[in-house]
């Protein structure tokens, strides 16, 4: 099938996240489908399954125009949608989840047909060369196999056209290579297939053409032969972008943070981080690469004071602080950006001013006599707003109203207020545009170059190999590898990660 | 410009809510009327007229309870300072006054609990439990054995802390074993009348001689707060004054204090104020205590200066109804003190209402509580009304 969207806009109060989009898949073709948080995608692609009305622009399937008023009739279209959050019961079998919602059944009372179903399965995934366990359970699965059973599920529904949203966020760089593989599959077989993204070299090595999205609007097309990942980034973000962090060579110093043995539990009481061992020293960044889940979130809360530590010590500036609480550790110098700053890192609803202080407002400086010293804090915070370029109209807006960048430099210029020996910075550029995600690698590298040690823990292998002067995997909760910099190949660490220790 | 924007804003939910409550208020008045009901089918324009004509009466009456008669007001106008007609000009008013200080209290009380992030519902028992430390008090050091002034700053200071004593133990309960303080605080507030139903009816010391009701001593022999008006028979005394000085300070421990930085970073993201090493357990404990100490301080001031007794319902339903004013005065205090003062018009319109129309005071707890389920669904509220200057945008800034 051939889909078209024509002049799709759509608009919400105060923002046209659509503005006259037009783009067109091809029977067994990938489109690459590129654009930055907030360019629009996840509204157009809300829009072709169903999820929203657009104000006006039409969707064409093989010329004729359709319009979807709910996911369902977006379905029967034969238009399959593959989340990024994959939708799957964790205790159904594989065979189960793929049929859910159509299942086939037999006798008088439409009892479920086990064995048809199962044969289904295992035709469909013969067919397409998608290899699961029809019996597995999803629990089991891990991630690359349970985004299969979601592929499936899709064409289970006779989808001709497959939109797969960023797909790869969630899998190491084999699988990811994997998923291509069953990408050019299903193209080859006839699918039309839209791959949405913010990588630019995926969609070089899986797209047959390129249509990139910038602030509601289509930004340029282009195709992988034509372009390369400068100009797709250019195109995306609207001037040119550095795309590599320009760094000196790092002047390595004395040991400041020494984690020698340490086993962290997580909430259920099970081991996450296992006997980990490793250093930073002052002028270096050790960025720790790792598939979401495999302790790294208990890791980084052990060392910040937020989760007990089970057994192991951990030194900083050799003194153990193993019993530190979060504000002993941060006065000990310790600057933390965490994982999930919604969660953790800022406080919705507060100004920026009162987030800016929001570990230092106890200090002499900020308090006084058991009263806040709001001028203080006002100067603090209009000098750092100042100094990390965050676009706000006034310090007294509330946080929330603020893009995520910018929330995020208002965290890493709070954490950097403090005299800082060591960072710990935990994704700290997920969800981010590139220019503030360029930005805030500028600052972290500053931090490096002044002589703090600085430990990066990112599910993004190229932040991980962009910032890393040495490079620790972590698989199942074990430091499975650490890695020099010039020995830390995209393979190497990517079978690292996939818990393959050579 | 911006910041006069913002107040409308802040104000437009709950005035809607008030407004429409009332409404659906006269809805009802107009539909359980059995005389209307009865001629509903055979004279539907007929019924009608009568029930708006009912609902009509019903909302002056309230007005004229809650503000005062414009008739008698007159009057005490022209009588060139008639002091008993000024009293009867003014009581309305000022009762609608007294009858909103409790609420400001428990108002102020629950609120700083709710920014912390702690569903304090035990405002009644914390109330209840200041009543008897103001009634303690009055008994032990009024009635001359200290000074008057002295005898009444006691009286605060045993309120203070028989409200902060009360609400430690659902604090201290949460922030050590985990309990939720929904579940304690409401069985204190049980504990807490049957406790004066204990102290009022088996000590001899308390109990109002012949000892037969379980009530206390008329505790205006011991303690007497002093009024504010000229007029010696209209009831306002120093309690008002002292509940507006209470949100102030309440407004500027929120606001401009430490403390009350960590109490309101943990109420909107306990996740980050631990991040930040603010201790959550000694937020949660200090919350609770600043918020029984403000009910407590109420409830003595109330029992002694108003009441003039102590009795086991002496909270009545002020614990509830000031829930609802603290979410709709926004958890601010002057949005509490605002919402109290509404309150106590309704609700002292509201006697006056039953006693003209025979429409039960009951239905202002229906106002009320419709004017709760509008705050708690904002955009309910505004569907209802479609405001013309409600701009529903996102800021966002890039």
């Amino acid at each position: 099938m051939k889909l078209e969207l024509q002049g799709i806009t759509k608009q919400f109060p105060g923002v046209l996240a659509n503005d006259r989009i037009s783009i067109s898949v091809d029977k067994g073709q990938v489109l690459g489908l590129l654009g930055e948080n907030g360019a629009g995608k996840t509204t157009l692609m809300n829009i072709l399954s169903g999820l929203y009305r657009p104000d006006s622009g039409s969707i064409r399937i093989d010329g004729t125009e359709r319009t979807f008023r709910d996911p369902a009739e977006a379905i029967n279209a034969g238009i399959g949608m593959v989340h990024q959050h994959f939708m799957l019961v964790p205790v159904f079998d594989v065979t189960e989840s793929v049929v859910l919602g159509s299942e086939p059944t037999k006798g008088p009372l439409g009892s479920f047909d086990r064995t048809t179903a199962r044969a289904q399965v295992v035709e469909l995934s013969k067919k397409h060369g998608l290899h699961v366990d029809p019996d597995a359970k999803i629990e089991s699965l891990p991630v690359g196999v349970r985004q299969r059973v979601e592929i499936l599920k899709a064409l289970y529904r006779k989808s001709e056209i497959l939109v797969l949203d960023e797909p790869s966020a969630v899998l190491t760089p084999q699988e990811t290579e994997e998923l291509f593989e069953i990408i050019r599959g299903l193209a080859k077989s006839g699918t039309a297939v839209i791959f949405i993204t913010h990588k630019l070299n995926e969609v070089i090595a899986v797209a047959d053409k390129i249509t990139v999205l910038r602030r509601g609007t289509v930004a340029g097309e282009t195709t992988p032969a034509a372009a390369t990942a400068a100009s797709l980034a250019e195109m995306m973000v609207g001037r040119e972008v550095q795309l590599t962090v320009s760094r000196s060579k790092s002047k390595v110093l004395e040991p400041i943070l020494e984690v020698n043995e340490m086993s962290v539990l997580n909430d259920a009481g099970a081991i996450a981080v296992d006997r980990a061992t490793f250093e930073v020293r002052s002028g270096e960044i050790l960025a720790i690469a790792g598939v979401q889940g495999n302790g790294q979130t208990e890791l980084v809360e052990a060392l910040t004071g937020l989760r007990p530590i089970d057994s192991g010590n951990v030194m900083l500036e050799s003194k153990a602080f193993a019993a530190g609480s979060p504000r002993e550790i941060a006065s000990a110098g310790v600057a933390h950006i965490p994982e999930d700053r919604n969660r953790d890192g800022m406080v919705k609803g507060m100004t920026i001013a009162e987030n800016y202080i929001l570990n230092t407002y106890h200090l002499p400086q900020y308090s006084k006599r058991g009263l806040l010293d709001r001028k203080a804090i006002s100067a603090a915070t209009e000098k750092a707003v100042k100094d990390f370029d965050v676009r706000t109209p006034s310090i007294d807006t509330d946080i929330a109203s603020l893009s995520g960048g910018n929330q995020q430099k208002v965290i890493v210029a709070r954490e950097f207020s403090r005299n800082v020996r060591l960072v710990i910075a935990a994704q700290p550029t997920r969800g981010l545009d590139v220019g503030s995600i360029e930005y805030i690698h500028r600052r972290i590298v500053e931090q490096r170059d002044s002589g703090a040690a600085v430990l990066i823990v990112s599910t993004e292998l190229d932040e991980v190999l962009a910032l890393g002067d040495r490079v620790a995997v972590m698989y199942e909760g074990r430091i499975v590898g650490i890695l020099d910099a010039k020995d830390a190949t995209r393979e190497r660490v990517g079978l690292l990660m996939g818990g393959i220790v050579a | 410009m911006n910041r006069i924007g913002a107040f409308a804003g802040k104000l437009r939910v709950p005035a809607l809510s008030i407004f429409v409550a009332l409404f659906i208020g006269a809805l009802f008045i107009i539909f359980t009327d059995v005389e209307v009901l009865g001629r509903l089918l055979s004279d539907p324009i007929g019924a009608l007229s009568l029930g708006v004509g009912r609902a009509a009466t019903a909302y002056s009456a309230l007005l004229r309870g809650a503000l005062g008669d414009p008739e008698t007001i007159g009057k005490a106008l022209a009588s060139n300072g008639d002091v008993q007609l000024w009293a009867r000009a003014l009581r309305p008013i000022v009762e609608s006054v007294v009858a909103s200080v409790p609420l400001i209290f428990v108002g102020l009380g629950v609120s700083v609990a709710f920014r912390t992030g702690i569903f304090n519902i035990g405002g009644a028992g914390q109330y209840t439990m200041g009543a008897v430390g103001g009634t303690l008090a009055a008994l032990i050091f009024g009635g001359g054995v200290t000074p008057a002034p002295i005898a009444i700053i006691l009286v605060m200071i045993f309120g203070l802390i028989g409200g902060a004593l009360w609400a430690f133990i659902p604090g201290f309960l949460k922030a050590r074993v985990g309990a939720s303080e929904v579940i304690t605080t409401i069985m204190l507030n049980f504990i807490a009348a049957q406790f004066v139903f204990f102290l009022v009816s088996n000590f001899e010391f308390i109990q109002k001689p012949p000892r037969i009701q379980p009530v206390s001593k008329e505790l205006s022999q011991f303690v007497d707060l002093p009024g504010i008006l000229p007029i010696e028979s209209l009831r306002l005394d120093i309690g008002i004054i002292v509940a507006l000085l209470t949100a102030v300070a309440v407004s500027w421990f929120l606001f401009r204090s430490t403390r009350g930085f960590e109490l309101r970073t943990a109420g909107l993201n306990i996740a980050a104020a631990k991040y930040a090493g603010m201790g959550a357990a000694s937020s949660i404990i200090t919350a609770m205590l600043i918020s029984g100490a403000i009910s407590g301080l109420g409830g003595a001031l109330v029992a002694v200066g108003t009441v003039k007794q102590l009795s086991p319902g002496i909270a009545g339903s002020v614990g509830f109804t000031a829930i609802a004013i603290a979410l709709v005065g926004g958890t601010r205090p002057s949005g509490v003190v605002a919402t109290a003062l509404v309150f106590g018009l309704l609700q002292h319109g509201g006697s006056l209402m039953q006693v003209t129309t025979s429409i039960p005071i009951e239905m202002l707890l229906f106002i009320q509580a419709l004017v709760i389920a509008f705050i708690a669904a904002p955009e309910l509220t505004l569907g209802i009304i479609k405001n013309p200057f409600v701009r529903r945008s996102k800021s966002v800034t890039k």
